[in-house]
């Protein structure tokens, strides 16, 4: 079958949308939430660098701003994984299911 | 208000310390060292591997699809340490692990905005990059547009941003190569030069690639050992590591506190947008997708290089923090004349460097020193591929004769104009020797955030997009970012030498600005388009999006 009938035949299907919409609604809330992790920390940097400069407890010399801003590089890390562990899998048999429905 | 500014510039100027490496002013002013034979020597048997794989890579490069992509048959996780080579540039190795040794947490600070674009374009491009693309960024906004105006527009935005990251890459490889080897500067561009275009030429994507696996592994090894070496002094404790920098460094606790690196919120978020979506916009950046056999890898890739870079970025934290414990206390070694107050011998840039000689002696110093210029020399090759593919494949193949090519034609394009590129990038290297180009980096991400980006993405994800909204909006993203960057305090003062208070733009990046203008201009234009042909481009926005998002049809399917 040629790629222009499948992909016609994909647009009918009414769970290609679903699936469209599912995944970028996924896509679009981590990304609201690497967003708010990146800019909080880099606000914090602007208005309220005490914060950051305090100490993680009294005495000791590390401020609270280093573990936060290894933190923000872990979880950069870690959502970014997430992501694509669920798109790998579930998202991926989504699509090869709707794929293969076209095919036949 | 001048204090402001002075900080302001100060901040441009680290941003930009941190992406160009070299070019920042301490490398600018780079005396010539003692030849460093250790260094040469390993420099030397990485070049030797590089080009035995090279003449390897020789023999799969016979159509134009090897020659851009490799033939589609990198997998995701070579791909990753490929991208991840691509971004831990040898600015981000000695120019942050510089400035957290002159300034501790602010060093951190930058890290973060390095990384944090790499979601993002996981989220929402990686994918469909792959789906839609062939060999550059042009093909995927291509699809439904029409092909003279886009790509002429894309190829125009790649080459820019080639052309000034490729400026920055060639006089901090002269600069550093007389740093760390103590050989002329003409000498060393001319050997980037010789050694990238052979890397290109012959070896085309499948070279370039490897290349920049071997060197990232290589990176990655170093940065380790040496953040190793360090934790081991304090016995893996990070609190006994601050407590003696704090001690031994000249602002003390300072550097446990974020400094004057951002002070107003309209730089600060702009600095932001500059770094999480320009890198979404790098030609030679997004070109790595196409290497890829599926979707499925390419998000492999994204997920394996954002963890690479991510965990470089935690380590040049420690090597930062270690140089300065272990370079302070001994300033006869390691600072001009012996004094702490006359700096690092070599420049603020040289921490690592020296970091690597105190934990591991000549040897060590010396394989770090080749791993930072194999650095430089991996990226280069990569931007010059970049550059010929938008040059053979856009211009030539595309808009010049209408896709009526076969691929050994393309082919015998790209590799004239890899050794047009090489020649450009040797001579702008030699006539930019003594200029502070380290705004070129700059300019680089400006465009590439503010034209690229925004042309790619409303392309992809916009039903409404046409070709003349796309095209004006990009070229006024490129046009304002070049403006307002030339304008700001960093260039127009620090660069230029214009006095104090006389850059008209204040802020520290163009990329709120720009790159809103660019999104706004493609919004209304493609509004207000009622021609026949966008007519055309919007009824083809279905087909696209089953293309994009399932892959049905995509060249790996056919191609590889």
């Amino acid at each position: 079958m040629k790629d222009e009938d499948i992909v016609e035949r994909i647009q009918k299907n009414p769970k290609f949308m679903k699936f469209v919409n599912l995944r970028n609604n996924y896509a679009i809330v981590l990304t609201i939430l690497m967003m708010i992790a990146y800019y909080g920390y880099i606000l914090l940097v602007a208005f309220n660098k005490q914060f950051l400069a305090s100490k993680v407890a009294v005495g000791a010399t590390m401020s609270i701003g280093i573990p936060m801003g290894i933190g923000v590089l872990v979880f950069t890390i870690i959502i970014t994984a997430i992501y694509v562990r669920r798109a790998n899998s579930e998202f991926d048999d989504m699509k090869d299911e709707i794929v293969k429905e076209a095919s036949k | 208000m001048i204090k402001r500014k002075h900080i302001l510039g100060g901040l441009a100027a680290l941003l930009v310390a941190g992406v160009a490496l070299a070019a920042g002013a301490d490398l600018g002013q780079a005396q010539k060292q003692d030849t460093n034979w250790t260094a040469i020597a390993m420099f030397g048997i990485f070049v030797g591997i590089t080009l035995w794989i090279t003449k390897w890579a020789a023999t799969k490069t016979k159509t134009a699809s090897d020659f851009y992509t490799a033939g589609g048959g990198i997998t995701g996780f070579q791909n990753g340490l490929a991208i991840a080579g691509d971004y831990m540039s040898a600015a981000s190795f000695l120019g942050i692990s510089g400035l957290v040794f002159g300034s501790g947490f602010d060093g951190l600070i930058f890290s973060i905005g390095w990384l944090v674009g790499w979601p993002v374009i996981t989220f929402l491009m990686a994918e469909r990059l792959r789906n839609l693309g062939k060999f550059t960024f042009a093909d995927v906004a291509g699809y439904r547009f029409d092909a003279g105006p886009i790509r002429s527009f894309a190829a125009c935005g790649s080459l820019v941003v080639v052309a000034f990251y490729l400026i920055a890459q060639m006089v901090g490889a002269g600069q550093l190569i007389k740093l760390l080897f103590g050989l002329d500067y003409i000498v060393a561009v001319s050997m980037v030069g010789i050694i990238m275009m052979t890397y290109v030429l012959f070896g085309g994507m499948t070279a370039t690639t490897w290349v920049q696996i071997i060197k990232a592994c290589m990176l990655l090894t170093g940065a380790t050992f040496m953040a190793l070496a360090v934790m081991l002094q304090f016995g893996f404790s990070p609190e006994a590591m601050f407590v003696k920098a704090v001690e031994v460094h000249s602002k003390h606790d300072a550097i446990m506190g974020p400094g004057a690196l951002i002070n107003d919120p309209v730089s600060a978020v702009s600095v932001g947008l500059a770094l999480m979506f320009g890198t979404a916009g790098l030609p030679h950046i997004l070109m790595r997708f196409f290497t890829v056999p599926s979707a499925k890898e390419a998000r492999k890739s994204v997920a394996w290089a954002t963890t690479w870079i991510g965990y470089f970025y935690i380590l040049t934290f420690i090597i930062g923090f270690g140089a300065i414990t272990n370079l302070i206390p001994n300033p006869a070694d390691y600072f001009v004349g012996g004094e702490l107050a006359k700096g690092l011998k070599g420049g603020g840039n040289m921490a690592a460097v020296h970091l690597a000689k105190a934990v591991g002696g000549d040897m060590f110093m010396g394989f770090i020193s080749a791993v930072a210029f194999a650095t430089i020399l991996a990226v280069v090759a990569g931007l010059t591929l970049s550059g010929a593919s938008a040059v053979s494949h856009d211009l030539y193949a595309s808009v010049w004769r209408h896709g009526n090519v076969d691929s050994a034609t393309e082919l015998r394009v790209s590799r004239i104009t890899t050794v047009c590129l090489g020649i450009f990038a040797v001579l702008l290297g030699i006539v930019f020797e003594k200029q502070n180009v380290a705004f070129m980096v700059m300019l680089a991400f400006a465009v590439a955030c503010s034209a690229n980006f925004p042309v790619l993405f409303m392309s992809v994800l916009w039903k409404d997009c046409t070709t003349k909204g796309a095209v004006a909006g990009g070229t006024v993203g490129l046009i304002s970012s070049v403006a307002l960057t030339i304008m700001s305090p960093a260039v127009w003062e620090a660069s230029l030498g214009n006095p104090k208070g006389s850059a008209m733009f204040p802020y520290a990046s163009s990329a709120i600005f720009s790159m809103t203008a660019a999104f706004a201009v493609i919004w209304i234009v493609s509004l207000l388009d009622r021609s026949a042909q966008a007519a055309k481009e919007r009824a083809l926005f279905p087909a696209q999006l089953v293309r994009s998002e399932t892959g049905v049809g995509s060249s790996s399917a056919s191609g590889h």
